[in-house]
């Protein structure tokens, strides 16, 4: 956190001050590490290993906040007798299906109910409801679902399941949880992670200890947590362990996401995924004849705030096509893009390649340096008609025609290459109005500061006036195909020399009006009769009482510790979600020192020092009826009010596509067996898309040829340059600080191969060969795993071979494998050798690679394995 | 000298000047007072706090950005992260990075090395020109170019160095220096500019985890005083402050700091000296001479046996008055 956010970082400081014990879990001992009371180094590639093991000291000791988790999770529910746990099946859950690499969630299900997909994969039982189309189906797998609804959970149906409050059922979520981790022991721990027995006990003792009525432990990662192949179950893995230990929902707990770029969180809130319409709305697929009622009816929950969702909906749609949204035609529906399966980033590349996508614009992005296996982005560009490239610097994204690596090495020819790139320079954050929105979903005001100079535009006055052309060249169409363009509002007043769009009027229609115009405060205000225009839901009051609220910046000293009028965020300006749960079922703080909300008697109102995340006149009491609907059918103890039963889940039924709860898989490409099941990787991470000459995959685990790359690598940032590079490699104040690609290494493998401070290092892996200067430093560990002597190999990933400081970029070696549920790269944790001396330049650069690949016999099938 | 001590009337006295640059020179005192301020705002300073330094550099570019300093190369040098390497005329802020075998107070460090002692930490320290209580950069130069301002700090007038590089051996700390292709010496201004307007330094308004503290110097030295405690009580023994005594060699430093080893692991002298300590001595034994002289002078004028010879020794002040008096 102090690499990559140092100004975050100054509240950890804060809290170290007041007497706060920070942990560091890193491969390496970082700028985080100097200032933690505890460093835990461990294997890259390794967390679910920790935390399960930490989650089953909770579980073994009696740890857990018992209240807490009988009445605000799922811990009592009962699961069906078809539910068969990654212990029985030896690595794999109930539902598994080899053929098609998915599951099948009804063996998930719980007692009493036949469960509906919560959050996430709300739609995967289309098959359910009579839908005929099979690979329509597993198009939809393919699609990500699990990041709908991010705010918020898939659907259940009505009813109730059976519980067993004593959580003593052998088949509650509870005792499930507790079988499924019995496994997870200190010594399974020092074997999978290289974590000494005596560092984890004191890490499980911290923080239980520090956990419970009076004090709350908060966990922080930084994006790089998500990037492998069980990504989503990292962070599941955590949010079991926060929710067991009663650190949801309360003051100084949570699990704080720390966003890599300005507003990342903004840009899937207002999402730039293929997958999502804002507000974590689902895009449609293209299922047969499917209507907006039939969407509606698919994707909403009947219990909590998604039963709202047909509101949500319409009144986006509203805000799209204005006027021509009307009821007859279903509000502009059909005029919505539809899926056809899965379009990440990655999927795109390949589609690229095959000639199928041929026009790329990339707003701010580096993938020739930032993304996955950075040569197929490269070659697929090089496959593409045109190419839109917005930026400050010529970055190599949009230079690799004439100065990528693979013109040096004579792979690519420019004078080949049928791509036409235009480059247009970006204007800077200060030369743009607009919104950041990061970690606890606030919503930041920045202001135009200057103009921007020269031909640099923002992104938003590029993509209006374009827009605008494209509309202008349309005009008059006739063709069906055109109206969604056609039909658009898209009157943004604009202001200034360059005609900048003005952000605020795109605030004020995301928050959005009623049918007289006036900007809405609330969410619950939304209307699903087309009389509300909002253009995303969650960020409805953003703009209550025509005023920017996320421009306020009322000082810390002049409002209460909450800070509720410092900007705004999302939902409804609370600023801890589902902080229902800090108080008791009765409504009272669980203790005076960590009071946020809680149930006022007299006033028959919740009250607090943060705005209630709860209906506010809902007593804890209120028992629904049975035929509520909605946030009525939630009763006064369901906190969790997204989840369609206002319950944490400590056990998914439905929603994601690797199992319902996390289990250890070892990385895709690992020098190490899985010491857990036979199962070595899970089971359903994507890699046959990408079977690729350009993305083959290594043996792992103590199959014939893994013996080549018997170093874990891990790529991250430094706090001197950002990301791919395109904001500070060019700017000589930053480059200076950090002016060449280098890797780190423990003076222990640096003496097995032969490395010289300074000197140069080559690294390999079955894709590529990069080169760098050596960093011999005691900062980088060897650990103990499964009694071997390991060593990891760090890799600053920010170098291209344009800007500043230039150098080889440490993503030429990873591979495209991918999180099934989110599509997220798998960058964090990988194998590699490295040898002293630079890289081999021209055809020979490839030819090394090549002579790894003979070597370690790795053919197309290589790592494809289930 | 006259420049080194703005405001002495140049008709002063050679014996009252002397007295004065004695004072100057030793112990605690004003400098802004000293140097002629009558009337001044409070003295302020650094407190450089190295035990929460992050090491992000913030310092560093804020410096530089607001200040104009030219980038000054892209070296790899293997020190850590640390590839600025040093305070010089083109950096003027520096952040140390510093990897030790041996423990901070209880942290664990957990790393698992085969040879070599246990324990690991990992030292920063973001160093700055110390704006001496007794600086002799500005004592030594010629032109009046470096000056104590109304804050006790000291800065380069860019417009009037005319590139003699007195001061860089002068300073102590071998802060200051001259720039390539440029030849005048640039360091630190304290953000002189900025202070003028009511506003704190670049660096520390950048630092995110406060290490570097702006402020009145006699606060900085409480709250300094104060977190020494603090980290003596938990246990972090090696804490120590440097720079913050009014008695040590400089008069004490306008930029102090509060280090977890000895200076020297910092790059920073253990004990330093106001290069130009001796002047005052050398002054009174000139004045000393001067005053023979003076008075032999007139004995021999008097008397009339003034040879042409010993009337040559005036276009020679001190050896030759010397020798003068001991004929």
């Amino acid at each position: 956190m102090a690499e990559c956010h140092p100004v975050g970082f100054q509240w950890v400081m804060e809290a170290k001050a007041r007497g706060a014990k920070l942990i560091h879990v890193d491969p390496r001992f970082t700028r985080t590490s100097a200032l933690a009371d505890i460093h835990v180094p461990l294997r890259a590639g390794t967390d679910i290993a920790f935390l399960g093991g930490i989650i089953n000291y909770v579980l073994q000791n009696d740890k857990y906040f018992r209240e807490y988790v009988v009445a605000y999770t799922n811990a009592p529910v009962i699961l069906t007798e078809d539910f068969a746990d990654t212990e029985d099946l030896d690595g794999v859950f109930s539902g598994f299906d080899p053929e098609h690499r998915s599951y099948d969630f009804h063996t998930w299900q719980y007692q009493g109910l036949a469960v509906q997909a919560a959050s996430g994969e709300r739609d995967q039982e289309y098959e359910d409801r009579g839908g005929q189309d099979r690979e329509r189906v597993s198009a939809v797998r393919e699609a990500g679902r699990g990041e709908a609804h991010g705010s918020g959970g898939a659907k259940i149906p009505s009813g109730s399941p059976d519980t067993d409050e004593t959580l003593s059922h052998p088949r509650c979520i509870f005792q499930v949880l507790k079988r499924h981790f019995a496994r997870y022991t200190p010594q399974t721990v020092e074997d999978i992670c290289g974590i000494p027995q005596e560092t984890f006990r004191q890490v499980c003792e911290l923080l239980t200890e520090n956990s419970g009525r009076d004090r709350t432990t908060a966990f922080a990662y930084a994006v790089g947590w998500t990037q492998h192949t069980v990504g989503v179950q990292y962070i599941r893995t955590a949010a079991i362990l926060q929710t067991l230990l009663g650190n949801i929902g309360r003051p100084g707990g949570g699990i704080m996401a720390l966003r890599g770029h300005a507003s990342i969180q903004g840009s899937t809130d207002i999402p730039t995924l293929f997958n999502l319409l804002p507000g974590y709305l689902p895009m449609p697929h293209a299922y047969g004849n499917q209507t907006l009622d039939t969407f509606i009816e698919a994707e909403s929950t009947e219990k909590g705030y998604w039963a709202n969702m047909r509101a949500y909906m319409v009144s986006l749609l509203k805000a799209y096509w204005g006027a021509k949204a009307t009821p007859e035609n279903d509000f502009c529906f059909d005029y919505l893009p539809r899926l056809t399966g899965s379009h990440s980033t990655y999927e795109t590349v390949m589609a690229q390649l095959a000639g199928d996508c041929k026009g790329y614009f990339l707003y701010g992005e580096n993938p020739a340096v930032g993304s996955a296996n950075a040569k197929m982005q490269r070659l697929g560009m090089a496959s593409l008609d045109w190419l839109v490239v917005l930026d400050f610097s010529l970055i190599e994204s949009a230079t690799w025609w004439k100065d990528g690596p693979e013109i040096e090495t004579g792979e690519l020819r420019t004078e080949d290459i049928g791509t036409e790139v235009f480059f247009m320079p970006a204007a800077a954050h200060t030369e743009k109005a607009g919104s950041y929105t990061n970690t606890q979903r606030l919503l930041q005001w920045h202001h135009q500061a200057v103009e921007s100079p020269g031909d640099a535009r923002s992104d938003l006055w590029f993509t209006f006036h374009l827009g605008r052309k494209i509309r202008e060249k349309l005009a008059g169409s006739t063709d069906e195909m055109d109206r969604p363009i056609l039909d658009l509002t898209w009157d943004y007043p604009t202001q200034g020399r360059l005609a900048e769009p003005d952000a605020e009027a795109v605030l004020a229609e995301i928050n959005g009006w009623d049918s007289n115009g006036r900007p809405l405060a609330s969410y619950e205000q939304l209307n699903s009769d087309g009389s509300t225009v909002c253009g995303c839901w969650i960020y409805c009051g953003v703009y209550a009482n025509g005023v920017n609220q996320a421009a306020r910046r009322r000082p810390a000293g002049e409002q209460n510790w909450v800070a509720n009028e410092w900007g705004w965020a999302w939902p409804a300006n609370r600023r801890i979600l589902y902080n229902r749960a800090s108080a008791d079922p009765d409504g009272k703080p669980w203790s005076e020192r960590k009071a946020l909300v809680w149930w006022d008697q007299e006033k028959a109102m919740w009250a607090g020092h943060d705005v209630p995340d709860f209906s506010a006149a809902k007593s804890p009491h209120y028992r629904p009826p049975a035929a509520a609907r909605g946030a009525e059918a939630l009763s006064g103890i369901d906190p969790f009010v997204m989840q369609a039963d206002g319950k944490a889940w400590l056990f998914v039924p439905v929603g994601l596509t690797d199992g319902p709860l996390p289990a250890h898989y070892e990385p895709q490409d690992s020098p190490f067996r899985n010491r857990l099941y036979t199962q070595q990787r899970n089971p359903v991470r994507q890699v046959l898309p990408f079977r690729h000459p350009d993305n083959r995959l290594q043996p792992s685990g103590d199959q014939p040829g893994s013996e080549l790359f018997p170093y874990v690598a891990t790529t991250y940032r430094l706090t001197e340059h950002h990301t791919a590079g395109g904001m500070t490699r060019w700017l000589p104040y930053l480059a200076e600080l950090q002016p060449e690609f280098f890797c780190e290494v423990s003076p222990e493998l640096a003496a097995q191969r032969g490395l010289e401070h300074l000197g140069w290092a080559t690294v390999i892996t079955a894709r590529n060969v990069v080169e760098c200067r050596v960093l011999v430093t005691d900062r980088m560990t060897p650990l103990t795993v499964q009694g071997r002597r390991m060593h990891q190999v760090g890799l600053p990933y920010h170098w291209g071979v344009a800007g500043y400081t230039t150098g080889d970029s440490a993503n030429d070696l990873t591979g495209m494998s991918l999180d099934p549920n989110v599509h997220i790269q798998e960058v964090k944790a990988f194998a590699c050798d490295i040898q002293p001396g630079r890289r081999p330049r021209g055809p020979a650069r490839a030819e090394l690679v090549a002579s790894y690949q003979r070597r370690a016999g790795i053919t197309e099938q290589t790592g494809m394995e289930i | 000298m006259a420049d080194g001590v703005p405001g002495m009337a140049l008709a002063e006295q050679p014996r009252q000047w002397g007295q004065r640059m004695a004072e100057a020179l030793a112990g605690e005192q004003d400098p802004a007072a000293v140097s002629g301020y009558p009337e001044h705002p409070p003295r302020v300073g650094f407190f450089t706090d190295t035990s929460v330094c992050i090491g992000c550099k913030a310092c560093e570019v804020a410096c530089k950005e607001w200040n104009h300093v030219p980038e000054d190369g892209l070296n790899l040098t293997g020190m850590s992260y640390d590839n600025t390497a040093g305070l010089g005329a083109d950096t003027w802020r520096h952040v140390a990075f510093i990897e030790q075998r041996k423990p901070l107070a209880r942290q664990q460090a957990g790393l698992q090395h085969e040879t070599g002692p246990d324990g690991f930490r990992w030292l920063m320290a973001s160093d700055v020109c110390k704006h001496c209580t007794h600086a002799a950069c500005l004592d030594v130069c010629p032109t009046g170019s470096l000056m104590r301002t109304e804050f006790g700090t000291v800065v380069v007038q860019e417009d009037i160095c005319n590139g003699c590089g007195y001061c860089i051996p002068a300073c102590p700390y071998g802060v200051i220096d001259q720039r390539k292709g440029d030849g005048r010496a640039w360091k630190c201004t304290l953000c002189y500019d900025r202070l003028g307007v009511g506003m704190e330094p670049a660096c520390a308004k950048a630092c995110p985890t406060e290490s570097i503290q702006f402020g009145p110097l006699d606060e900085l030295r409480e709250r300094a005083a104060g977190r020494l405690a603090q980290l003596h009580e938990a246990g972090v023994g090696d804490a120590r402050l440097y720079g913050a005594d009014p008695n040590d060699g400089v008069g004490g430093d306008g930029a102090f700091f509060l280090l977890l080893d000895e200076p020297e692991v910092y790059g920073l002298p253990p004990d330093p000296v106001v290069t130009t300590a001796d002047l005052p001595s050398m002054w009174r034994h000139a004045v000393a001479a001067a005053a023979t002289l003076t008075a032999m002078v007139g004995i021999a004028v008097a008397v009339g046996r003034v040879s042409d010879r010993d009337l040559d020794v005036w276009a020679v002040p001190t050896g030759g008055a010397a020798s003068v008096a001991r004929s």
